[in-house]
């Protein structure tokens, strides 16, 4: 069984048939340490017990700018190298990853209203976070509205490579713009250096949200492939209803 | 467990997470019995994905 | 005549005939800032303070809805293809109609920025400096959305797809077009770093937004 097998989309629905139960299994039992963990860690000393949402912020940060990175790799996939499940894999990532930025962005809200003061604060990193957020929502629609799904995927597919290029230089410009606006106090995350007993629990997390976001990813890349398979039988009927 | 005076924040973001990833469970399942059910459908009518008449 | 030139011609011809929609940014530039005090409320020292913001998310949502015509009329008549199999590389086409698009669309804005800036009772001196930055960023404006104009005319869905695609994409230069304009106003922080950006941002939209457009056009139309 080669890396091969997995360009065609019969032998790819086979692995993950065989393989899903057992992700899905791991990822379970890994969220239950994962939470297990989070909810019995120390309080820190400055926030107490609010910095248990760190354990579910960070991850869903982590997965949400992951989701892009491999939304772009997949589109390199689909427009160069031509690989056919490419296109599969790029629209399976696209809501999953808007998904957790979407959670980091409501639980840095959390976090921040009791810790620092405010729900919402236009720092480079949030306004960044925001921003990566619209650019799913604009895949998800271009997804959404097309109608010849190859053509949706393909354009999907460009607009993730642009904002890829867009998303430093959104990053940059947004550190320069809070850097001339920067309120008297500063916001930081985290401080220093995280302490063990609080670092432990949140890559316990992180572990249990990759094989979550695995999971999720190979579930969705399986319902798309069914979904064309669905729409080209319906177009095979059609056609020969016609002949 | 002690969850300290801002307990409500912590429930609140603990229950977001959980209410968008059982969605999105949620919405993987659904989407995976209907797309069964329709092959299963289409299968029994006889339609293949490939043309029966071989040119 | 070079075939460049004639594609830039032409384009500009077709935006200033009746329904081209030339000077209907301008107009719509010229309503929403007459619309602002009317929501921001009519104190002077406020709309000089919001004063380049403003006219800055003007230019920004003028130039977004005029971009829909930038391919759909072309794709609706058939042009479109024939510009495509041309023997003109499809990027410099692109790149000559988003320019006539500028000429037409996004200069009528630029040169009515100075009015509509007194409106608002931005400071007369920085007011250049203002118009300056808007000619600099407008571009940029112009080949960014290029880029969802392609990305929407291959789908065939225009309007608010279009700005949903392009906005993201356009928040630097937003960021330094306003950063500029107010360092003028304002100081303390000189006009330079932040307009020498904003000139970077438009020159590299305009390699970079014409290969992504044709790279749209083509896998979307093909």
């Amino acid at each position: 069984m080669a890396v091969i097998d997995l360009a065609n989309p019969t032998r790819f629905l086979r692995i993950v048939d065989r393989v899903l139960p057992w992700l899905i299994g791991a990822t379970v039992f890994l969220l239950a340490v994962g939470l297990y963990r989070a909810l019995n860690a120390p309080d820190d000393y400055q926030q107490g017990a609010t910095v248990k949402i760190m354990f579910l912020h960070v991850p869903a940060a982590w997965f949400g700018m992951f989701g892009w990175a491999l939304m772009s790799v997949a589109a390199l996939g689909t427009l160069v190298w031509r690989h056919p499940l490419a296109d599969v894999s790029g629209k399976a990532v696209a809501p999953i990853g808007a998904a957790f930025t979407f959670i980091c962005l409501v639980t840095g809200s959390l976090w921040g209203r009791p810790t620092w003061g405010t729900y919402w604060v236009w720092d480079a990193r949030l306004t960044s976070m925001l921003v990566l957020l619209l650019l799913y929502l604009g895949v998800l629609a271009l997804y959404w509205t097309a109608e010849d799904p190859g053509r949706g995927a393909r354009a999907a597919a460009i607009l993730s490579l642009v904002g890829a290029v867009n998303l430093p230089i959104i990053k940059f410009s947004v550190d320069w713009w809070n850097t001339l606006h920067q309120p008297a106090s500063v916001f930081r995350i985290g401080g220093s250096t995280i302490d063990p007993s609080l670092l432990t629990p949140l890559l316990i997390m992180g572990l249990a949200f990759t094989l979550l976001f695995v999971t999720l990813h190979l579930a969705v890349m399986r319902n798309e492939i069914l979904r064309r398979r669905i729409r080209s039988m319906r177009l095979m009927q059609a056609q020969e209803v016609h002949a | 467990m002690n969850l300290g005076p801002h307990a409500d924040f912590i429930v609140a973001a603990y229950a977001v997470t959980l209410f968008v990833v059982a969605a999105l469970i949620a919405w993987v399942l659904l989407d995976y019995s209907a797309q069964r059910r329709i092959l299963g459908d289409l299968e029994e009518r006889g339609v293949t994905r490939r043309s029966r008449r071989k040119g | 005549m070079n075939p460049l030139a004639a594609i830039l011609v032409r384009d500009m011809r077709l935006a200033v005939r009746i329904g081209g929609g030339a000077f209907m940014g301008a107009l719509f530039f010229l309503i929403v800032i007459t619309m602002t005090p009317f929501a921001v409320g009519p104190d002077l020292a406020l709309l000089a303070r919001i004063g380049p913001a403003i006219l800055w998310l003007g230019a920004l949502l003028a130039s977004l809805l005029a971009l829909d015509r930038l391919f759909a009329t072309d794709h609706d008549d058939g042009s479109l293809d024939l510009l495509m199999m041309g023997g003109v590389p499809l990027e410099l086409t692109v790149a000559a109609k988003a320019l006539a698009h500028w000429l037409t669309t996004g200069l009528p804005l630029v040169v009515v920025a100075p009015l509509l800036g007194l409106m608002l009772n931005v400071d007369m001196h920085a007011l250049g400096w203002l118009t300056l930055t808007l000619a600099a960023g407008t571009p940029a404006l112009t080949f960014i959305g290029l880029i969802g104009a392609a990305l929407s005319v291959a789908l065939r869905r225009g309007g608010l797809l279009l700005a949903v695609l392009v906005l993201p994409l356009t928040v630097p230069v937003l960021i330094f077009g306003v950063t500029a304009a107010n360092a003028a106003i304002a100081g303390p922080t000189p006009f330079s770093p932040a307009f020498t950006i904003l000139c970077a941002l438009s020159l590299a939209s305009l390699v970079l937004g014409p290969i992504a457009a044709t790279a749209a056009l083509r896998h979307g139309l093909e």
